[in-house]
């Protein structure tokens, strides 16, 4: 894969957070995939929870480590919240992400670098950075025009640098 | 006691089914309360190498232990399986694929023996198992605590959910199993930081999450993240933190929301038991936490036997059991339901339960 040019986002706080959440949910089409990933407490599930919110999912959206993924109605979206940090690749093989990822949601994958082969080609990957006094660094890299056109928009919006 | 009126009553025998997620396990329940079997496949030595439990691992396990475990629990009840009178199984919530194996192999019973079939909700099980040790009295208090379950329930009457607070992030068990993770204890971490908590002199302080006053919610990703602060920041000075210490103020800042928002739900709603389900029930410290201010509120603390915490099928059948007297019966197109709404699952005459569908929502 060619390697895309990478945007930055800082957030100080979680309404910054929700600032970058919002801007990339409005974006969001059926088939969408973020791919997130980070240190244990960077903030991934907290971000899943401000990308969830923007996409209208009035449930309570917690972790879905224990069960891999759980599933949520948006206002207008189906979302699909995966966590594979408990999963190799092989085993994931098993579980036909394929259906969510190219389903008629949008799905968000923590901890996706553990299953490198297994997500789609085209995709948004964000790596959440903790730095000092719990400031975070969220550095995206789009895989294919969809995404690449997400990340032009939000740098005119002034969002993303 | 039922049978006051002469009647010799045939024995109800329920088989239960459960595959919610990592474990395979089968039991056969008589009149709802008796365990005449429950078998369960812990596939927990499968899984230390990863450090985690591997669902998809449990998945592919499920389908070749189904039957065995099945042929086993019904050996072990000394019944025949003409003997039985109904089918339960775990419909929700959990993880689609391994919640399959077990509703595909209770169809598939249910079907060939004509009997009928139930859909149980995991968390109901949880709560009922405590049917199995004792009578329950209403209305009465639920603290779920498992890997991937952090509930505060009311139960009005028998069968009649309500949440009243939830998990907002990480269950309490997995906060357990990745703090364990960064100490560098083995899976599962839950009881190695109840023993060194328990041992330890000392506590570092770490943060409470109580959220707004009111709230019987819970959230332990702050918790977690500020243990794996702690921890970098001793390093990043060349120290290391003692995991004794870290273990201690990690277990006490968890089982002091916990007890807490517990014993204020009870006194709120006027329970008369509180009852600790889930896996996490297992800890010491919250046992004994608990324990001591159930006995200050005068609230009559309900425990389950270990083997009954953790995920079996025993539990299912209990709950099921509800269902089976009220005749609530699934159709053989029952689906897996991965998201399944546990007060949405209240048996369909109990009090408090308007319209499911709209609860259904805190899913």
């Amino acid at each position: 894969m060619e390697n895309a040019r990478a945007y930055r986002f800082s957030s100080r706080n979680e309404a910054e957070t929700g600032r970058l959440a919002g801007a990339l949910a409005q974006h969001a089409d059926p088939g969408s995939v973020l791919a997130l990933d980070g240190d244990l407490g960077a903030g991934k599930t907290t971000f899943s929870q401000s990308f969830a919110r923007a996409l209208g999912v009035r449930a309570v959206v917690n972790s879905p480590t224990f069960t891999i993924i759980k599933e949520y109605e948006g206002s207008e979206l189906p979302f699909y919240h995966m966590d594979v940090y408990r999963l190799s690749q092989e085993e994931a093989d098993e579980l036909g992400l394929d259906e969510y990822f190219y389903g008629s949601g949008v799905t968000v994958v923590e901890w996706a670098s553990l299953i490198p082969d297994l997500l789609p080609a085209e995709r948004l990957t964000i790596y959440i950075e903790t730095g000092a006094d719990g400031e975070r660094q969220f550095c995206l890299t789009p895989s294919g025009e969809r995404y690449e056109r997400w990340c032009i928009g939000l740098r005119e919006n002034g969002v993303l640098a | 006691m039922e049978n006051e009126q002469g009647l010799r009553k045939q024995p109800v025998y329920l088989l239960a089914i459960e595959t919610s997620c990592d474990e395979t396990s089968v039991a056969v329940i008589e009149d709802g309360t008796v365990i005449r079997s429950n078998v369960v496949s812990s596939q927990i030595e499968t899984h230390k190498r990863f450090g985690g439990v591997v669902p998809e691992v449990a998945s592919r396990k499920h389908v070749e232990t189904m039957t065995r475990i099945i042929e086993e629990a019904v050996e072990q009840a000394g019944v025949q399986l003409t003997d039985l009178s109904a089918i339960a199984v775990t419909q929700g919530p959990g993880l689609v694929g391994a919640l399959l194996i077990g509703v595909v192999a209770a169809k598939a019973l249910a079907m060939t023996l004509g009997l009928p079939l139930i859909g149980v909700h995991h968390i109901a099980g949880h709560i009922y198992a405590n049917k199995l040790v004792q009578p329950l009295d209403y209305p009465l208090l639920a603290l779920v605590v498992s890997g991937g379950h952090t509930e505060i329930v009311s139960v009005e009457r028998e069968g009649s959910f309500r949440i009243l607070g939830q998990t907002r992030d990480d269950a309490v068990g997995e906060a357990y199993d990745k703090v364990a993770r960064a100490l560098g204890l083995p899976y599962p971490g839950g009881p190695h930081i109840d023993r060194l908590a328990r041992e330890a002199e000392e506590a570092i302080p770490l943060p409470r999450a109580w959220l707004e006053p009111e709230s019987y919610d819970f959230s332990f990703s702050g918790l977690k993240s500020a243990v794996l602060a702690a921890l970098n920041q001793a390093r990043m000075k060349g120290r290391e933190l003692d995991p004794g210490a870290v273990a201690r103020g990690f277990q006490e800042s968890v089982v002091e929301v916990l007890v807490e928002k517990a014993v204020r739900a009870a006194r709120a709603t006027g329970a008369k038991q509180l009852l600790l389900a889930g896996g996490v029930a297992a800890n010491r410290g919250l046992r004994d936490a608990l324990a001591e201010r159930c006995a200050a509120e005068g609230v009559p603390l309900l425990v389950p036997p270990l083997s009954l915490c953790t995920d079996n099928a025993a539990m299912i059948g209990a709950a099921g059991y509800l269902k089976y007297r009220n005749g609530e019966y699934e159709t053989l197109s029952m689906t897996a339901s991965p998201t399944l709404s546990l007060e949405a699952w209240s048996l369909a005459d109990s009090a408090g339960r308007t319209d499911g569908d709209a609860e259904s929502e805190r899913a």
